[in-house]
This record gives structure tokens, sequence and C-alpha cells, in this order.
């Protein structure tokens, strides 16, 4: 471990040039005003890019700096890789959406840099603090871009439910941490662990101070019970805005979450792990069973999305390096899978118009053949199906279930998976056994169907060469049970 | 034993043919016939290979042959591992022999999109070949997995009526079973270290484990059969498939069920196996009677097929759980022999569908008049399957019923009431379709059997026929690995028996001295 009084930039460089880019970007479009939007998405892209490349110049094993908040390992590193790819997949997707459905205002693609700039803060919090600041910065650019087509009765909704609901759930956060703080004396997560492990137990108000902070991370994942703004934000804000939403935050929110849980409150995992395996089966619950009603991808997306969250948290329970190392693999393929279906759910334009049923999708093999069968790989890779990469995502968490024995979750998770298969199955049902709808719009897609090309190699190639990604999801992981 | 990657080889192929088959382009004619041919041609090379490593197996020891094995997750100890022994080399071989007959079944009574319904074809031989092939659980169970794809788009694209729900229930069916077995195997991968397939076979796990993992794998491979109570899904995607896809369910797919009762449960939960052979045997017996029954009613004549075909996997259960050498030889043998009947009666019923566009029987009748060479194959198809010495359905039925014979009379008893079921019903098909009356016009003026149809149904009658004369060269190529399946499970009852766990009351253990032995 590193000394605290380390005040290097050094570790932080990727965030540093974000912010930076940011406040560049934003005062170019003050200047250029909205015709310049197209050029700053793509700047931001680019932004993206530049931080990645940053980042994969750092040196990624454990330092820790500024005086003990900022924390650069494996772990941070591998998943701000991640969520810089998730960034930089959602942004290429927008671009054209958003002139299409005529939003395209300079701060859309400013606020999705800072949010990132959120995202990459909370992975590398060491501190309740950071923390904190890393995911309010998230939260509040996430609200602005909910609300972001402010003509629109439901994106105003979808903002406003946010806002309010997440503003609730940050005040648990607050006084969840402020509970931890006063019971273990320390906002830091290396002097919390100290604490946490020096007394004979935990006592009950630091207890009680974990909860409330799970509480709110756990809203933040939208696990089950905290999930009611999903669907509703999913299907108001505009399509772009919600294949961010499903692509990105949730990456860096369950990061957090691992790096609290197994960090700071690892060694009394007896106190947390009951609360994960409950967050996880009812989010797998919800997740499979509301979808089967929904007509609307958007939502079904949400529901989609509340369930997978229930998976990865199964790994999360585990409390082992390989459940941690299963939870990072599923996230990676989880963002390339759904990068993929947004990718083809952006492309849904009928009359100029957005179109968001599923039933929109009737007959699409007769309509545009190679768009449903990468749809349809995509979503029997969701529901895991081998030989997809789903399978091998659900696969490594359920033997991290078994091998920390908890087999019922195991069961009950595995039983909502056929569940889930029956709503992924219905989208394929509706695009190859339905009789056709009308055409969709020709348009211009490039980078849509890069991503959704690149979606479906990924998803189809992970077979053929999977032990790299294996190995380096659980060498990211290992990197947490380091300390 | 060759030098090149057969399995592999075998296993990739109709998917290379299928890449191919994605990228024809032309105008709409060009492009289907170019599938159909691609097909054709790939999946024929691949009957080549199967009958060149059929020519290679050897069929004097019981070790897997063939064998490949490379890293896959080498840091996990999940390998890419494939190999044949006696049990799966003719599982192999029927896939790739059905295979490109389904192809030419279906030349003309697929209308539209030919190239797809080609490409999945070949991605489901695949599938199959791989599963037969695999000796990585995890491999096993991709493959096993990875047919649900193209069978479900199969039965609700090409179906009939009511395809969607056939192939919903279908899919989530056999899912619901596949994942508890999933979760069996990683429990398995926990306890022993790997899911290398011999290795497991090798190291049973702990008495206690195997009572739950044989349930897990039970409810897979009870689905897949399918086994009574859970059968239902079968008779409606049969119904609903088009013929050759009922072609691959029947003759490949209910195999698989039959196969990972003899690759995981016996050999891997003997303990268990034998504490559940009463259970199995009921079920068995239910399956057989109950199914004949039903089978007795049925106004459509592929639906009394698929109820034939869940009474005739009853005797391939009944005979595998006996644990002796005919019992299992004649499991084995019946579902090859079923494999190949069911698949040709589904395609006899396929040609006069594609004529008459009903399955119906009452809408036929004396057919033979007009359809003589129709009605000469269809005898022996109907007489294979009700099991006629000389035609390889006897030589199934007879066996298992030995087996059963030996173990239990009373089950044997009711097994064999299946048997004559069996004729009833087959015998009452073949008399409404083709004697009698031909009241239906449009049924009396059908045309007999063309050149294509002629070519398809031959290998089919040589194979019935030659299965049921000469059934020893099967058999031989069986018999070594059944009889190492046999002794490891033998010895490891006895084991347990001398460590001195005691059956629980009720709880009737096999032993192997008591029986007679050939």
């Amino acid at each position: 471990m590193t000394d605290a009084s380390n005040f290097s930039l050094m570790p932080a460089l990727p965030e540093v040039f974000l912010a930076l880019a940011g406040m560049v970007l934003l005062v170019a479009g003050v200047f250029r005003g909205n015709e310049g939007t197209r050029l700053i998405c793509w700047a931001t892209v680019g932004a993206f890019g530049v931080a990645a490349m940053f980042l994969l110049g750092l040196n990624w094993e454990q330092q820790i700096t500024f005086g003990g908040l900022f924390i650069m390992d494996r772990f941070a590193g591998f998943m701000k890789l991640l969520v810089l790819i998730g960034l930089m997949l959602s942004m290429a997707i927008s671009v054209r959406y958003l002139a299409q459905e005529r939003i395209n205002r300079f701060e859309y693609p400013i606020l999705v840099l800072f949010a990132g700039l959120g995202m990459m803060f909370m992975i590398s919090s060491n501190s309740l603090l950071t923390m904190y600041m890393g995911l309010e910065l998230q939260s509040l650019s996430l609200y602005v871009l909910a609300a972001f087509r402010r003509d629109y009765i439901k994106s105003a909704e979808a903002g406003i439910k946010y806002f309010i609901l997440g503003a609730l759930a940050s005040g648990m956060l607050l006084f969840g941490v402020s509970l931890v703080y006063g019971y273990t004396g320390s906002v830091g997560f290396t002097e919390i662990a100290a604490a946490v492990q020096a007394g004979d137990g935990p006592s009950a108000g630091l207890v009680i101070g974990l909860v409330f902070v799970l509480a709110g991370l756990a809203f933040k994942v939208s696990a089950v019970p905290f999930h009611m703004w999903t669907p509703d934000v999913y299907e108001g804000a505009p399509t772009s805005v919600t294949a961010f939403f499903a692509i990105v935050p949730k990456i860096a929110a369950m990061a957090l979450l691992m790096r609290l849980l197994y960090g700071p409150f690892g060694s009394i995992i007896g106190d947390w792990q009951q609360i994960i395996w409950f967050l996880a089966l009812a989010s797998m619950i919800v997740g499979s069973f509301a979808a089967i009603a929904q007509t609307n991808i958007k939502r079904l997306m949400a529901y989609s999305s509340i369930g997978n969250m229930g998976y990865a948290l199964i790994g999360v329970a585990s409390g082992t390096v390989e459940g941690a190392g299963a939870v990072v693999l599923y996230l990676t393929i989880y963002m390339f899978m759904t990068a993929g279906v947004f990718a083809v759910i952006l492309m849904m334009r009928r009359g100029g118009m957005e179109v968001d049923d599923i039933e929109d999708l009737g007959g699409l093999s007769k309509n545009s053949p190679l768009l449903a069968y990468a749809l349809a790989i995509l979503m029997f890779s969701m529901s895991g199906i081998p030989p997809m990469a789903g399978f091998f995502g659900k696969f490594f968490i359920f033997q991290a279930a078994i091998a920390s024995e908890m087999y019922v979750l195991a069961t009950l998770g595995i039983l909502t998976s056929v569940v889930a298969a029956f709503y992924y199955l219905r989208v394929i049902k509706v695009m190859f056994f339905d009789d056709p709808v009308d055409v969709f719009d020709k348009q211009i897609a490039f980078s849509k169907r890069a991503v959704v090309l690149m979606s479906v190699v990924f998803v189809l190639l992970f077979i053929k060469y999977p032990d790299g990604l294996v190995q380096t999801s659980l060498n990211a992981a290992s990197a947490l049970f380091a300390g | 034993m060759v030098d090149f990657p057969i399995l592999s080889l075998m296993t990739a192929l109709p998917l290379i043919g299928a890449l191919f088959i994605f990228f024809i382009r032309g105008d709409a004619e060009t492009v289907d016939r170019n599938a159909k041919f691609t097909a054709f041609y790939c999946s024929t090379f691949t009957f080549a290979l199967a009958l060149f490593m059929l020519g290679r197996f050897d069929g004097t020891t019981a070790d897997f042959q063939f064998v490949e094995k490379a890293d896959w997750f080498p840091s996990l100890g999940i390998s890419y591992h494939m190999g044949v022994d006696g049990i799966s080399v003719f599982f192999v071989a029927l896939s790739a022999f059905l295979t490109p007959l389904c192809i030419l079944a279906s030349w003309t009574s697929i209308k539209k999109r030919v190239k797809e319904y080609m490409i999945a074809f070949l991605v489901l031989e695949t599938m199959m070949i791989g599963t037969f092939c695999a000796l990585d659980a995890v491999l096993f169970y991709v493959f096993f997995e990875g047919v649900l794809i193209p069978m479900f788009l199969i039965i609700g694209v090409w179906g009939g009526p009511r395809r969607v729900y056939s192939a919903f229930k279908f899919f989530l069916y056999t899912l619901l079973g596949s994942v508890l077995m999933l979760l069996a195997l990683l429990t398995m991968y926990f306890q022993v270290g790997t899911t290398d397939i011999p290795t497991l076979m090798e190291n049973p796990v702990a008495r206690d484990l195997q009572m739950w993992l044989w349930v897990a794998f039970f409810a897979s491979f009870a689905v897949k059969m399918p086994m009574w109570p859970v059968h239902t899904w079968l008779p409606d995607a049969h119904v609903e498939a088009p013929t050759a896809g009922s072609v691959i369910l029947a003759g490949v797919l209910l195999k698989m069920g039959g196969y990972g009762f003899l690759r995981f449960s016996l050999p891997m939960f003997p303990e268990a196996s034998a504490y559940y052979a009463d259970f199995v045997y009921w079920l068995s017996v239910i399956a057989i009677i109950y199914t004949s029954l039903v089978a007795l009613v049925q106004e459509d004549m592929k639906k009394l097929i698929a109820y034939s075909s869940v009474a005739h996997m009853g005797f391939v259960t009944l005979g595998i759980f006996t644990a002796t050498s005919q019992g299992i030889e004649g499991g084995i043998f019946q579902m090859i022999s079923h494999g190949v009947i069911s698949g040709a009666l589904f395609l006899i019923v396929g040609v006069v569908y594609d004529r008459l566009h009903t399955r119906e029987i009452a809408r036929y009748g004396g057919i033979v008049k007009n359809m003589p060479k129709y009605a000469t194959i269809f005898m022996i198809f109907m007489l294979g399957s009700v099991g006629l010495p000389g035609t390889s359905g006897f030589v199934g039925e007879f066996l298992t019923l030995l087996g059963a014979f030996r173990v239990d009379t009373t089950v044997a008893l009711f097994a064999t009431t299946g048997v004559v079921l069996g004729a009833a019903y087959m015998l009452v098909l073949y008399k409404r379709v083709v004697f009698g009356e031909a009241v239906n016009k449009d049924a009396a003026a059908m045309k007999d059997l063309d050149q294509r149809e002629v070519f398809i149904f031959v290998p089919l009658v040589l194979l019935v026929i030659w299965l049921g004369v000469a059934p020893g060269y099967v058999m031989e190529r069986i018999s070594p690995s059944v009889d190492k399946l046999i002794a490891q499970y033998e010895t490891a009852l006895e084991q347990t028996q001398v460590i001195g766990v005691e059956p629980a009351a009720g709880e009737t253990i096999w032993t192997p001295e008591a029986m007679p032995h050939d």
C-alpha cells in the first residue's frame, strides 16, 4: 500500500484529461451553438478514446493518491476501460438520432462526458466522499439527460421521476455514510476496513449504516425493490439516452458496489451477504416475470436490465474472487450485447418517426434479414443460450454461486432465466414468425451498423477465444482482494 | 485410427457450409437452388466422413477413439475434448445419415426462405454431431443446448398453423430441464475439479450428492427423451414441424436423452441410478402403455407416430436402467433403429402431406391402388415399428425386454403389452390409410413416389432390414463400451456395499451375483 501523503496526479490522468476536455468542449459548444453538436459528439467520442489510451498507458498496479481518496488498481483500470468503451459505443450510436429527433443540442455530449467522469471517479473511489461525489456528478448529469427532450411529456416525467427517486436514494446513501463515519471514525475505505476488522464483530450502528448505503447503491444498479424508476425512465427518456442508461452507468455502480463490499466491508460478509442475496433473487424474479407483459421494447429492455443486474448480484453475493471475476466478465458481455441491441432499436424508424413497440419488429427477417439475424443472435445470447457469449456470462456467475454453496439462489436464479428466455424469444418470434409490417426507413447508419456488427462478432466468437477475457476479468477482480 | 481431426471436421463442416450459404447472393431462384445443393453436398460429404469413421472405428476396445484435445479455458481445466466410443459412434453416424435425407426431403416442400432453412439445418447438424462427440461436459452442454436454436426456428418459421405455440413449448420445456443439468454440472465441477467426461466417470461423487445430481440430470434427459409425464411437448412439436424437422426430432434429438443417461447418469451416479431404477421402470411402463393407448385414438398421422415415439423411448429407458448388457445394448440398438424407422415414417407422412396437405387419417384410404410403391415402403417401416422379426425394430425391443425380464418380471410383463398395443395402432394406421375403400377422390388421384422420393427411401429400407437381419455389426461395436460401463457400474455398487452403506428400507440395489450371467 502506498502512503496516504501521495498527491500525484498521474493515476488520475484519464480523469484529469476528461475534465479538461469537457470544459473545452463546453466552451466550444457555447461559441458554436447547436450547429456544432455533431462535431462535439464525435469530439467527445475522441476524448473518451484518448482517455482510454491514457488509461492503458498507466501503471495498473495499486496506487493510492489524493491523500487516500483515489485508488487506481487493476480492477479500476479494467472497469474504467469498460466504461469508456461503453461511453464511446453509446455515443456513436446516438449522434444521428439526436439530429433525427431534433434534440441535437450541444449540452447532450457534454452531459454524457461529465456523467462518464463521475462514473470513473465512482470506480476509483477509495473513500465515502469520493464515492458520493462521483455518484452525484454522474446522477445529476443523468437526471438532465433523462429529461432531455423537454417538449415531450414522458421525457419530462422520466426526468422528474428519476430525480426525485434518485435524490431519495442519495439521501439514504448519505445517511448511511454518516452512520458508517460515526461508528468507524473515518470515511477512507482503508481506515474503515481496519476499524471494521478491529472489534469483535461490527456494531449495530455500522450495520444499519451499511444497509442504508446498500439501499442507495441498489437504486443505482436498479435492483429490486429499488427498481421502480427503471421502466418509466427507460421508456420516457429519448432512446439514445435509454441506450446510454442501459449500457454504462450500471457498470460503474456495480463496480462501486463491489469495491465497497469487498474492500472496507469484506470482513463482515456475513452481514451483507443475505442482503445482496435477496436483492439478486428479487431482481431476477421481477426482471423476468414483469417483462413478459411488456409490449414496448424499451420497457422490455428495462426489465431485462433489472434481471441482468440480478444475475450479476449473484456473483457479488458469492464473496469470492471467482464470483467477482464472474461479475466483471458478466458486465463486459452484457455491455457489448446491450450496445448491439440498442443500436438496432435506434434503427427502428418509420416515416421519419421512431417506433418502439415490439410488434413493430414484425417480419423484420423479411424486410432486413441481416438486422433480424443480428438481433436474433443477440436475443439468444441475452437469454443465455450457448454457444453465444451470454451463456458464458451466466455460466461463470452460476459456477461462482455453486462454489460458494448458494444452491437455492443458483437454482431459483437459473429457473428465472428460463422465464426470461420466453420474452427474449418473443422478440425473435415477432421478427421471424409474424407477418411483416411496414419496412423501416432506409437510413445511413454506418456507426450503428458497425456497433451491431461488432457486438454480434463478439457474441459469436467469444466461444472460440474465451480464455483471455476470462483471465483478464479474474485478474482485475483479484485486485479487489489484494488489500 | 486416422491422423486428422475427423470429429472436429465432421462437426465444423456443416457450419462452414452454412456460412457459404449465408454469403450466396443473386436472384431468388439461383440462391434457392445453390443453397439446396450446397447443403446437400455438404451434408453428404459429412456422411461420407462418418462412414469413413465407422470403417476406421476399432470395435474391440471400449476406449474413446479419434480423441482430440485442445485448450479452451486452460485456467479452469475446461478443454475442447472430442472422442467417440461404441455408445456414441452410431449416433454420430445416424445424425450424419439423416441430415442429407432431410435436405432431399425438403427439396420441393420448402418454398419460402429456402436459404435460411438450409442454414438452420446445417447448423442443427453441427450441434447434433457435436453433442455426441463432446467429451467435456461444458462442451456437451453447449452443443446440447445449441440444438434448441435452429430447431426453434425450423418449427417456428416453416411449421404448421400452431407453430408458434409448439416452438415455444419445445424450447422452454427443454431449456427448463437443461438449466438444472447445468447446475448439476457446475456442482460436479466444484466437487471433482474438472468437466472432463472420462475423468468424471471415474470419480463418482458422494452418494448423498449423487441423489440430487441424478435428479437434475434426469430433469434434462427425461424431457428430451421424452418420458411420461414430460412428453407433452413432443406431439405438438412433431405435428407442427415441417417433415424434415420431425425426422430430425424423432431421429436424433430424442436420442440425446438416452445418450445422456448412458454418458452421465449411469456411470457418474451409479448408486443413484440403482436407487431410482424402479422409479424409471414404472415411468417407462406407464409411457409404453399409456402413450400406446393414446396413439390408438389419434386422428392425425404425425401425432400417432409422435406418441408411438414416446412408447418406443419407454423401452429404451427401461432397458438402460436395468443396467444389464442386454438391456443397455438393446436400448442403444432400439434408439438407432427408432431413429431410422420413425424418421422414415415421418418422411412417409410427408410424402402424402405434400400431395394432399392434410395429415388427417380419414382423408386417405385405399391408396394402395394408385400408390403401390408407397404402400410397400410404408409397410416395411410399419412392420419395423411394430417390431417384426427381420426388421431392426425387433432386435431392440426384444433385448430391452430380455434385460427387463432379468431384473423385474412384473415390469417386463407390463412392458411387453406395449408390443401388442404397438402392433395394434400401427396396423390400424396402415389399414386406414392404405387399404379400404378409396372414398376420397383426391387421395385416389395421388401420384406414386417419384425418383427423388424413392432415392430417399431406398437407403432407409435397406438399413432397416440390414439392421434387423444382421445386427451383429452394430452389436459387436457397442458391446465393449457397454461391458465397460456395466463393469464400472457394478464395481461402484459393490464398493458401497463393502463400505457398509445399507440400502434404506424400500430401496432396491441390484446385485450382480443374483443374476444369471451369460
